[in-house]
């Protein structure tokens, strides 16, 4: 069979969901890094979002799955772990994606820097993050912990719908 | 890269990723028995963080080692005369307060190797290193505040932590002692002396420890052993009963 272009395989991935979260796609969630071919061989590089994620695996054998059943025969799926993956990547399509799934999206910048100052501080004034409820808009919402139900996500609760939500946290 | 002895790079290795997996398992050990529903979450979420560190660590020491033995060999067919963590990882988890602790002290550590191993002259360590410091600064910022909002608790959960303080500060001083293999390290550009991080971790961990109402004990004794393999305590192998019984009943075995 001739080639796909690369653009042609970045659509293919672009319709494989993620396997936590299947609204988005593993092109939104900014995890492949590049597609290219190597002569006859397509070559895509995947990088991990945390590093003990139990979907790295899935995902692997998931893109595996597509591109085959587009008719790739020979396939190498590389890892890359540098520049480490960022929820800075996360599209655009993806966010509002997230946001209509129930989970709100990640605010660039407001990753945990471990940086002592600022945590207490944090601790001595009491502030946080404002989060809007993905149900109801409201930003009269708190956080229940940092570490949600995968390691990309805090729980949070909305204090006027009252309904508990997940908070793509930002990396 | 200067020249660097690969036994020594493999040991160091060692040390980075038998530190993550053996306080890994630890804090897995709390899985479905944490004091309510979050605290549970967030720990399983930290654990899972430091395995996913392991494979990342233990598969570079056994890509430099050169003999074929993958992140899984490494951590389940070795023996506790092979394992290389501080004895601070391998202490057993007491209350959840001791647990919290014990994250701290060596999440401030973690925060800091890190922070240098991104300058390694290796990029596969300054690699892992970035990928892991952000992992780390969630860490650290949820066990500082745990030890804040313990210490400075109720009289109860205070005397605690403080008694939990007492207890694990012996093991502290192991994270800065320096040997041969730091000594390689350090010339290669690859590593840091322990040494030398020790200024930053006591301004790091005693802003914490003033703003948890907790008291430092008098006095720098140090148990060590654990990062030489000279001795570990008597609670490793215990734990790898748990954690390497299925590779030791059913050699090989795979799903």
């Amino acid at each position: 069979m001739a080639r796909p272009s690369v653009e042609q395989v970045w659509e293919w991935l672009d319709a494989v969901p993620d396997p936590e979260i299947p609204v988005i796609s593993l092109v939104d969630l900014g995890i492949i890094r590049d597609v290219a071919w190597d002569d006859d061989t397509l070559v895509v590089t995947v990088t991990p979002t945390y590093s003990g994620c139990p979907a790295t695996s899935i995902i692997n054998l998931d893109i595996d799955t597509a591109l085959r059943g587009h008719g790739i025969e020979k396939l190498t799926l590389k890892r890359q772990i540098s520049p480490a993956w960022t929820t800075d990547w996360l599209s655009e399509k993806g966010r509002e994606k997230l946001k209509g799934f129930g989970i709100a999206p990640p605010i660039d910048g407001t990753a945990a820097d471990g940086v002592l100052a600022g945590r207490v501080s944090r601790l001595a004034h009491g502030t946080n993050l404002t989060i809007e409820c993905p149900r109801c808009g409201s930003t009269n919402t708190e956080r229940l912990s940092q570490f949600g139900s995968t390691p990309c996500k805090a729980s949070y609760r909305c204090k006027d719908c009252l309904e508990p939500f997940d908070y793509f946290k930002c990396i | 890269m200067a020249e660097v002895d690969q036994k020594a790079l493999f040991e160091f290795l060692l040390r980075m990723g038998d530190n993550t997996l053996v306080l890994g398992h630890r804090v897995s050990e709390w899985c479905g028995h944490s004091p309510i529903l979050e605290e549970d979450i967030a720990l399983a979420n930290t654990a899972l963080d430091l395995i996913g560190q392991t494979q990342l660590w233990l598969g570079l020491a056994g890509e430099v080692e050169g003999k074929g033995r993958s992140a899984d060999d490494l951590a389940f067919l070795r023996d506790v005369w092979d394992f290389r963590n501080v004895l601070l990882t391998e202490l057993p988890n007491g209350d959840f307060g001791r647990t919290l602790l014990r994250q701290f002290l060596f999440d401030a550590w973690a925060s800091i190797m890190l922070g240098r191993l991104q300058k390694s002259s290796d990029p596969r360590i300054a690699a892992i290193a970035e990928k892991a410091s952000k992992e780390v600064a969630y860490h650290v910022e949820r066990s500082a505040d745990t030890v804040v909002g313990l210490g400075d608790g109720t009289q109860e959960s205070h005397d605690r932590m403080q008694a939990a303080l007492e207890y694990l500060w012996p093991y502290v001083g192991e994270m800065f002692q320096s040997d041969d293999v730091d000594a390689a390290m350090v010339a290669a550009g690859i590593a840091p002396d322990p040494a030398g991080l020790r200024a930053e971790y006591d301004a790091l961990i005693g802003a914490v420890l003033d703003e948890a109402t907790l008291t430092l004990p008098k006095g720098d004794f140090a148990h060590k052993g654990g990062r030489t393999g000279y001795m570990h305590t008597e609670h490793l192998g215990h734990m790898l009963c748990h954690m390497q019984w299925l590779q030791r009943a059913y050699p090989g075995c795979d799903w």
